[in-house]
């Protein structure tokens, strides 16, 4: 028994099925992000203050130009499929994955400069915030034993911390508090405000999904390619439906990036 | 386009063949598969639709059970459950101590029971089962268009099920929080039976996603030749709208579900609002979410999610009153549009589940007006299916008999639902037991009701005999008398303010108001109205009882039920032009359609139904046009 229109189109609709499966599945990923998205404007329309300038926009438009030219490649890719260039395939595909790869770097070393970065309240009503340079041995915050030292400053006011954009020129130099001063210590995770929670969330989905994309590629382009000598149009099919996949979620992060780098 | 694809390397000719007889994946498929292939691993759609349903009524029981305890235990408060109370201590410990069901325990079961009644019983029954066993056959189709993706969903869904099963017995329980698993409840109740829950239904929205994909493709893309859109039955437009409700509304519970997992497991605060004291203590979290958001998300699938509840059934009750009436349906137009017109407005009425939560006026009032329109459309679908019935010579068989009961019962739900609808009247009614009896209404004697007649209409296809029909009848008046003294004893008691989700059904509360009545105090509850609940506990145990012949007449049917032919009820639409049951690849010839789905009684022709793939007289096949556009 055999499915029709799995390779070519039915000719009433002009369609193959799978691609008839992935434009509905991104319908429903549309969704999924807008249901996010709407998230992210009720809470910030509904927030005393967001912070503006926390994220470093070099980093966020190096990932933008990323996967830009991710899409291109994707597209080419096909296109050599189509053309039946097999070998220019593998080698566009292969610039995809190594850009996807980057992209996931980059997201990663932004990650992890959230986690070292710490707000500090201290006893006196002034806040420390900046990046974890060490703790010393006998840093204990239970206890009330040792020093944090931090790379970053001392302000008197926590909006001072939140509106970065207005500030020009902020002085960073070394600071290293007491544990004995300190009433509140935390990281810049997800739970720290709710922009970083919808920031984590946003863009840790998002990775998700170029995690997947990049498996999904990534077996297409080795053990299934095996296809391609047997049934070379089904496999452009293939390709075709995963970069339509890739597109999308390239557009998210077209979305995400001034949401959340630039405003 | 044609250029493109003759571009093709040479060597593409030679082999040409392989997409033309098989696909190597399928080439395979001859040898005899064996017992896990073929019941477990299946990716046959009907198969699939038998696991589906199998699975779903096993649930449905269970959600059943669940709820005879809880009306025990607001019957009764404080004692025992008879019978399973010292089953329940052994298996669940402290929180039955006694075999009495705590607080927190009747939390449990009033949060599981709606979600398993909705999410794991009507839902996966009415489109997956049906859905699968009967769409691909009505359409001509040889199977769903994306087998592998259809075995998938089916794993997702029992794999959800699984977990939210599970969850029972962690320590802490299952989740409590209602099958609306509001937040910031949701999230401060200290049992990881909400994480389970989410977990849970992350996989069964997974599962519906894949199954709304598979069905929308599969009608668009594998409509048997001569299968135009206005040739479809009733019951695949119906299914139709219900996968894209499934598509497009459940995203966004996933995204409030993610969310709340964050909540749960990162310590965000995406629902947790600045000052929320948990426990007398202020919480030790950021602050800043809103509590609403979760409400807004839950509901933009929760309204939709009520037409996935219904429609499907409506569709059954619509191919089986055509049947049994032996004409065609009055209106089906009407229907189509009716059904699309409610698949584009079930998407913009959602708020009016939360009239109480002050979200505003003017909100209130925009979603006030949604919800009026809604009506009209569900209106007009049920005076077509009772127009119908107009001058037919109805034969009142089993399934006719329960879709016949479906119109006035849903008829009920669906006009109590209108004082729900204006925020006046429902300032009064919101959160009380008059909630409760609409959408059972609705759900229950409606939708279940629905289900029923499917199952006895359709039995004979999966397995060439026919169910009971003295049995059927017992088990149709038992259940139409009894689901009514359940539900309707309700609407009294929520008028005179009786409040749902109250672990003893009002007694404290009512006992309170009453200790100070004489002056000027209102709203404690009468005597009368508290005793209610004793007569709906036995109604309901009766209900339960009802259903044995039910679940004996369907197993026992299987082997020794009355032999039947191809097409038993002379039935116009597809899924009857088969062998029965049918086999791998569903039709035996190649199917053309020729005619509409309900040609009943046609003057002139020699039978009094035509089916849809019977050529006319002196015609040629027509033929899915064959120029590339
Ligand atoms: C056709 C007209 C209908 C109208 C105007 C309507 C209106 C409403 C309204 C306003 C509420 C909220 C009541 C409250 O919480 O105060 C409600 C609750 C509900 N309705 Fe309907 N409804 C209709 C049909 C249906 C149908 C067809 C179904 C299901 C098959 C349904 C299922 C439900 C459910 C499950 C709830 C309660 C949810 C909960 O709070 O747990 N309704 N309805
Ligand atoms: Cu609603």
């Amino acid at each position: 028994m055999e499915i029709p229109y799995t390779v070519q189109p039915r000719p009433d609709t002009g369609i193959y099925n799978a691609k008839v499966g992935i434009w509905l599945f991104l319908a429903s990923e549309v969704m999924l992000f807008g249901g996010l998205f709407s998230g992210y404007v009720l809470l910030r329309v509904g927030a005393d203050q967001w912070p503006h300038g926390w994220l470093d926009v070099r980093f966020g438009t190096l990932n933008t130009i990323i996967l830009a030219l991710s899409a291109i490649t994707t597209l080419l890719a096909w296109a050599a499929c189509k053309v039946g260039h097999f070998g220019k395939f593998k080698f566009f595909h292969a610039c995809t994955l190594l850009l996807a790869l980057s992209f996931l770097s980059v997201k990663m070393y932004e990650y992890h400069d959230k986690w070292i970065h710490y707000e500090i309240k201290l006893a006196d009503g002034t806040f420390a915030d900046g990046h974890l340079v060490e703790k010393s041995a006998d840093f204990d915050l239970a206890q009330k034993t040792g020093t944090v030292t931090l790379h970053g400053r001392i302000v008197k006011d926590e909006t001072l911390l939140y509106d970065l954009r207005s500030q020009k020129n902020i002085e960073l130099k070394e600071v290293t508090v007491n544990a004995s001063d300190i009433v509140k210590m935390e990281n810049y995770g997800p739970w720290h405000n709710t922009f970083l929670a919808i920031y984590f969330t946003l863009t840790g989905l998002h990775a998700l999904h170029i995690l997947g994309g990049s498996i999904v590629i990534g077996y297409l382009w080795g053990p299934g390619s095996k296809m391609w000598k047997k049934d070379p149009e089904r496999f452009t099919n293939r390709i075709e439906v995963s970069g339509l996949f890739w597109h999308f979620v390239d557009l998210v992060w077209i979305f995400l990036f001034p949401v959340l780098y630039l405003t | 386009m044609d250029a493109i694809v003759h571009q093709f390397p040479p060597y593409r000719k030679d082999e040409a063949h392989h997409s033309q007889d098989a696909h190597d994946d399928h080439g395979h498929e001859h040898h005899d598969p064996g017992f896990w292939a073929k019941y477990i691993f299946s990716t046959d759609h009907k198969t699939i639709g038998i696991q589906y349903g199998f699975t779903a009524l096993c649930f449905m029981l269970f959600g059943f059970f669940l709820m005879l305890m809880m009306r025990w235990q607001i019957a009764h408060p404080g004692t025992p459950v008879p019978v399973i109370g010292p089953l329940l201590e052994k298996v669940l410990g402290q929180v039955a101590a006694k075999g009495v069901i705590s607080p927190e325990l009747y939390n449990s079961f009033g949060a599981m029971h709606g979600t398993i009644m909705v999410f794991l019983g009507i839902v996966p029954l009415a489109f997956a089962a049906f859905g699968n066993y009967v769409v691909p056959l009505m359409i001509g189709a040889v199977d769903m268009a994306f087998p592998r993706v259809n075995m998938a969903s089916y794993q997702a869904y029992f794999l959800g099920g699984l977990v939210m099963f599970i969850s029972f017995f962690i320590p802490g329980g299952a989740a409590q929080a209602g099958w609306t698993s509001y937040s910031p409840l949701a999230t401060t109740i200290p049992t990881h039976g909400q994480l389970f829950w989410i977990i849970g239904m992350v996989l069964l929205i997974s599962s519906s996603l894949l199954g709304a994909v598979n069905f929308i493709a599969t009608i668009i893309q594998l409509r048997a030749p001569g299968m135009t859109w206005m040739r479809l039955p009733f019951f695949v437009w119906a299914q139709f709208v219900t996968a894209f409700l499934l598509l497009l509304a459940f995203p966004p519970l996933e995204a409030a579900a993610v969310m709340q997992l964050m909540d749960n497991v990162a310590h965000t605060s995406f629902f947790l609002p600045t000052g929320l004291a948990v426990g007398g203590q202020l919480a030790n979290i950021s602050g800043g979410g809103s509590p609403l958001l979760w409400q807004h998300l839950f509901w933009f699938l929760g309204h939709p999610e009520v037409y996935v509840l219904i429609l499907p059934a409506m569709g059954i009750v619509c191919e089986i009153l055509a049947n049994n009436t032996r004409k065609p349906i009055w209106g089906y137009k009407s229907l189509v549009y009716s059904v699309l017109t409610i698949g584009f407005l079930s998407f913009i009425v959602w708020a009016h589940h939360m009239y109480l939560t002050g979200m505003g006026t003017k909100i209130s009032t925009f979603f006030q007006a949604t919800t009026m329109i809604i009506s009209i459309p569900s209106v007009i679908i049920l005076t077509c299916l009772f127009i119908s019935l107009w001058g037919g010579s109805i034969r009142f068989n089993t399934p006719m008999l329960f879709a016949l009961a479906f119109l006035p019962m849903f008829g009920i739900g669906g006009l109590t639902g209108l004082p729900l609808g204006f925020n006046v009247s429902d300032v009064h009614l919101h959160d009380t037991y008059y909630v409760i009896a609409h959408f059972h209404y609705v759900v229950a004697p409606g939708t279940i009701f629905g289900l029923f007649a499917g199952i006895y209409y359709w039995f004979p296809k999966m397995t060439g005999r026919k169910m009971n029909e003295f049995w059927g009848r017992v088990h149709f008046w038992c259940s139409l008398i009894f689901m009514n003294l359940v539900f309707m004893p309700m609407f009294a008691q929520g008028m005179a303010g009786m409040l749902r989700r109250m672990s003893d059904g009002g007694a404290n509360y009512s006992a309170a108001v009453n200790a100070r009545a004489g002056a000027d105090v209102i709203g404690g509850l009468s005597d009368d109205i508290m005793s209610l609940h004793v007569w709906i506990l036995w109604a309901a145990i009766a209900l339960g009882i009802a259903q044995i012949p039910f679940i004996v007449n369907l197993f026992w049917s299987i082997k020794h039920g009355e032999k039947v032919g191809d097409n038993p009820w002379n039935s116009t639409t597809l899924e009857w032009q088969t062998p029965t049951p049918p086999p791998h690849g569903n039709f035996t010839h190649e199917i053309t359609v020729y005619r509409g789905p309900y040609e009943y009684s046609v003057p002139g022709h020699a039978t009094d139904f035509t089916p849809q793939n019977e050529p006319p007289i002196g015609s040629h096949a027509p033929q899915i046009s064959t120029t590339v556009h």
